[in-house]
């Protein structure tokens, strides 16, 4: 991914369709994530596959596949808002379950809260018919360009 | 049928468990090493579907997530009788150092405190070097009582 990576940036960006860049990641594949710009706000997409269930009685999400849309998500921001030439690495993440997660589509955006030159802090919330309901939120704590 | 085999048989026994409820874990290939009330060990095949970054090999963070969410749910469960629904209230991990490509994780989880209400966990994992943390997890969980189940209200089939 590293080969041409900021120059695939540079064209997702311009089109808006994070989707292919995303498809690079085998585990975002493997969730159904994907990526794309509405308006300027980048959301993450993740549609409702029966693998990332993680209670079959109720049914509701595994927690670990909505922790990964999250952390998807703001990686991509880090992306399409900074100069960073890789992935960043993720140092730490502290997510907050508010909501148990039905069985359909559910969205991701997020917010840099500082973007340092070694470190940035990124904030990131999931929703599914209701933004303003989250299910979920998380503070990621990203190492930039770091090889 | 000697202890080895009864315990290999009781861990299959709970594994198929584990993955049948919970489908994802079964979509990550989770297995039991080891499960006794509020401390487990879960395995993990390193899988290249379920890498993160493409050049390295290195798993993506939210596997681990998920393997530490899973360890830490299945720990509190069988540390609760009679069972009761469980919903993660809240997870924090730290990445120590990337797993290596090939190696299967394994997660490690002890329950450090369980009320009527709310249970904390701790967890480790490493890729093959129990020394060497390649993450650390401590999470919290809510215990359900009564008919009350987290979440939506289970849909009537017709």
């Amino acid at each position: 991914m590293s080969e041409g990576l900021r120059a695939r940036i540079t064209a997702a960006k311009q089109r808006g369709e994070f989707t292919a860049l995303a498809a690079e990641i085998p585990y975002a594949g493997f969730l159904g994530v994907s990526l794309r710009l509405d308006g300027d706000v980048l959301v993450g997409e993740m549609p409702f596959l029966p693998r990332n269930v993680g209670n079959a009685a109720l049914p509701a999400l595994h927690g670990g596949t909505i922790a990964a849309l999250l952390e998807l998500t703001a990686a991509f921001e880090l992306l399409l808002r900074t100069e960073a030439p890789v992935l960043p690495k993720t140092i730490s993440s502290t997510f907050e379950y508010l909501r148990s997660g039905k069985p359909q589509t559910t969205f991701a955006a997020a917010e840099i809260v500082r973007a340092g030159r070694r470190v940035a802090p990124v904030r990131v919330h999931a929703w599914q018919e209701d933004r303003a309901r989250p299910i979920a939120a998380a503070t990621i704590h990203f190492l930039l360009g770091a090889r | 049928m000697d202890e080895d085999e009864r315990r290999r048989q009781q861990l299959a026994v709970m594994t198929a468990a584990f993955t049948s409820h919970v489908p994802h874990n079964a979509a990550l290939g989770l297995q039991f090493e080891r499960a006794d009330p509020g401390d487990v060990e879960v395995r993990m095949a390193w899988r290249p579907e379920l890498v993160g970054n493409p050049d390295s090999g290195v798993l993506h963070g939210g596997v681990l997530t998920s393997l530490a969410d899973a360890s830490c749910g299945a720990a509190v469960f069988l540390a609760v009788v009679p069972p009761r629904p469980i919903a993660t209230l809240d997870l924090r991990i730290e990445h120590l150092r990337q797993p290596r490509r090939g190696h299967a994780l394994t997660c490690h989880a002890v329950c450090e405190r369980i009320t009527q209400h709310i249970a904390f966990v701790r967890a480790t994992i490493h890729d093959g070097d129990p020394d060497a943390a390649v993450a650390l997890a401590s999470a919290s969980f809510m215990i359900f009582h009564g008919l009350r189940e987290p979440g939506p209200a289970p849909e009537v089939s017709p």
